[in-house]
């Protein structure tokens, strides 16, 4: 971790409701260098509603506080919906969990690229077209031309995910945030879509943070891990000493976990602990 | 089927070709399911005249007839033969444009319908433009202000549309935009002054005005036909208003389109080209219907309006128990619906890659 491409510190997330506000995320901090930084928790847990508040998605009447948020030498808590625009897809993208969902159903995937590499560079349609190729190609499409004016129906979900992340990519972005990626794919296909995603982002020297709710995934691909519960950081860790963590909450989900070899009759049942629900400490400074 | 289909696609190299091969293969479909809905269309028609509480005999040949009188019709009619043969010589009468006479008109029915309802394309066309320029959009802006004022502001007015009646709103645009402040025409398509002026070419008369090159004719008879296409209009606005916004709202719960805020796009692409896009596949259908109910149903307007329409005539062929006519209208509107069905069939499959595909 050379250099912070991102920083996030006391990052709350709110949406206010009848009965007093509800807290999506509170108090999230953490920086991401060029790494893969995993953030793992169960439905619910917040890591879905940190990445979209990174990239000013939350909508009304959703409310995104933070003693510091900033992307590289630009500080979002300042920006306005015209300043995100900018950065969006540019400086900071994501991939979301079905590519047969996040396609526009009735534009060619081929537009689709190419419409993003239009908006952010001003391109003429040739070369919008010609750069959309050359990331078809580069996410290991085997026949560009085919594909770029197939719709989203007609390829399927390993394929749709990697023309998601060359969607995504073209604009050449620093940070991509990518939001249960493999999730919606078949196991065989996963870990293809992982090694591509991971091939891309190496190769720019990108940030990725990666959403997941599946603990061996993320330890197994990623170089650090938080996890999250009920809206806050509890954990952080390398990936390589998950099973040194300290926190019961994590240690109750790899306790959850299935081993091949160790045949279990009963998996151990989660015991949820009131006491993790209560506010952690903010962070001071630039910490975690 | 299959081996058939990558024939297509192999031995036509050009890329536009081959995606619509799957259209031509459609199309073909299409007019078997075409051929199919008239048959049945005939047969409805023809139920209808037998089941009608009027004697076609004695429609023709009036009550005092002698016995001798009504016999001959009897036979003319073809009504002493089994019904089956009967449906063949309706069959065949009607494949050659043949409906009969109408006892209201004296003239045959299909030149009559040939008269009658080029005045109600005219209205209905303009109606549903003005529905669907307006709708859409307004339907779009609800949409995207869910819940706040002009949101209130098109659910207000279209729930006003919904249930104003026609004919009040007719009279009443007629008291204050005709007899008091004058801005349009009457009653009526076209004033007296200008009648049989330009030779009928498509029987609309706007559109006859400005072939022949007679643009007073055509204002005048704009004059005529704005005040009942607004209100026409006004009402398929209110609903493809409503249904554009429903069908908005879905689609902004899309993860599409989150994900194409995500790439940058400003909310109004997002919106206009991204969501209309998907919303358009539902639409085609709304619009095709808008238009058919316009078609079929103006019956109210025109007669507010005097205007010499396909819903005036079959009011009056109605009231006067003029079969033939009755029947003849009938089958115009089954007609139109099967165009129209085809049409938005055809349509459908251009606008929703998807459909392009199936099949």
């Amino acid at each position: 971790m050379t250099e912070t491409l991102l920083t996030v510190r006391n990052l709350r997330v709110v949406y206010p409701g009848d009965d007093g506000d509800f807290r999506a995320v509170r108090n999230v901090s953490f920086t991401l260098g060029r790494e893969r930084l995993g953030i793992v928790g169960e439905s619910g847990s917040g890591k879905s509603t940190t990445g979209r508040a990174i990239m000013g998605l939350i909508a009304r009447p959703g409310r995104v506080e933070a003693d510091e948020l900033r992307l590289g030498d630009t500080n979002l808590s300042d920006l306005n919906e015209a300043g995100f625009r900018r950065l969006r897809g540019k400086r900071i993208a994501m991939v979301l969990q079905d590519p047969k969902f996040s396609l526009d159903p009735v534009m060619s995937v081929g537009k689709q690229i190419a419409e993003t590499h239009r908006h952010h560079f001003r391109s003429s349609k040739a070369e919008a077209r010609h750069a959309a190729l050359e990331m078809l190609h580069s996410v290991h499409i085997r026949d560009p031309e085919r594909v770029y004016d197939q719709y989203p129906h007609q390829v399927s979900g390993g394929m749709g995910q990697r023309i998601m992340i060359a969607m995504m990519l073209i604009a050449g972005p620093d940070i991509l945030i990518a939001d249960e990626p493999t999730s919606a794919l078949d196991v065989s296909v996963q870990q293809q879509v992982l090694a591509i995603m991971d091939e891309m982002v190496r190769s720019r020297g990108m940030g990725l943070i990666l959403i997941s709710h599946n603990l061996h995934l993320v330890s197994s691909f990623c170089d650090r891990i938080l996890v999250m519960y009920a809206g806050q950081i509890v954990e952080v860790c390398e990936a390589g000493k998950l099973h040194e963590a300290q926190h019961p909450y994590t240690r109750g989900l790899l306790a959850a976990l299935p081993e091949l070899g160790h045949r279990r009759d009963e998996l151990p049942q989660l015991q949820r602990d009131p006491s993790w629900m209560i506010d952690l400490p903010a962070a001071v400074g630039a910490s975690a | 089927m299959s081996a058939a289909t990558n024939e297509t696609a192999v031995t036509i190299p050009d890329g536009w070709a081959r995606r619509y091969a799957g259209l031509v293969r459609h199309g073909f479909g299409l007019l078997g399911s075409v051929l199919l809905t008239f048959l049945g269309l005939t047969c409805v028609t023809f139920i209808i005249g037998r089941v009608i509480p009027i004697d076609p005999v004695t429609a023709i040949v009036g009550e005092k007839a002698t016995r001798s009188t009504y016999e001959r019709v009897f036979k003319e009619l073809s009504l002493d033969r089994p019904v089956y043969e009967q449906y063949w010589i309706y069959l065949k009468k009607i494949l050659h444009g043949d409906f009969g006479n109408s006892l209201l008109t004296a003239h045959p029915v299909l030149s009559d319908l040939l008269h009658f309802f080029p005045a109600t394309v005219e209205l209905s066309l303009l109606s549903l433009i003005f529905g669907v320029c307006l709708g859409i959009p307004l339907g779009v802006t609800a949409a995207t202000h869910n819940g706040r004022w002009p949101d209130q502001i098109v659910r207000f007015g279209s729930l006003l549309g919904y249930s104003m009646p026609v004919f009040w709103l007719g009279l009443v645009g007629l008291l204050v935009f005709y007899a008091k402040l004058g801005w349009v025409e009457g009653p009526g398509r076209i004033d007296v002054a200008f009648d049989d002026i330009v030779p009928t070419v498509t029987g609309m008369i706007t559109i006859d005005s400005l072939l022949a090159g007679e643009d007073e004719v055509f204002w005048n008879a704009i004059g005529h036909l704005i005040l009942p296409a607004s209100i026409l209009g006004y009402l398929s606005l209110a609903y493809v208003a409503r249904m554009t916004r429903s069908f908005m709202l879905t689609q902004l719960r899309q993860e599409y389109v989150l994900a194409t805020l995500a790439k940058g796009l400003s909310p109004f692409r997002v919106v206009w080209i991204h969501a209309l896009g998907n919303v358009w596949v539902q639409l085609v259908t709304v619009i095709a219907l808008t238009f058919g109910s316009l078609l079929e149903g103006a019956v109210l307007t025109e007669t507010v309006f005097a205007w010499p329409g396909l819903g005036l005539y079959m009011k009056n062929s109605l009231f006067s128990a003029d079969l033939n006519a009755v029947v003849g209208g009938t089958m115009l509107i089954g007609v139109v619906y099967i165009v129209l069905n085809m049409l938005s069939d055809v349509i459908y499959t251009l606008v929703d890659p998807r459909a392009r595909a199936r099949k």
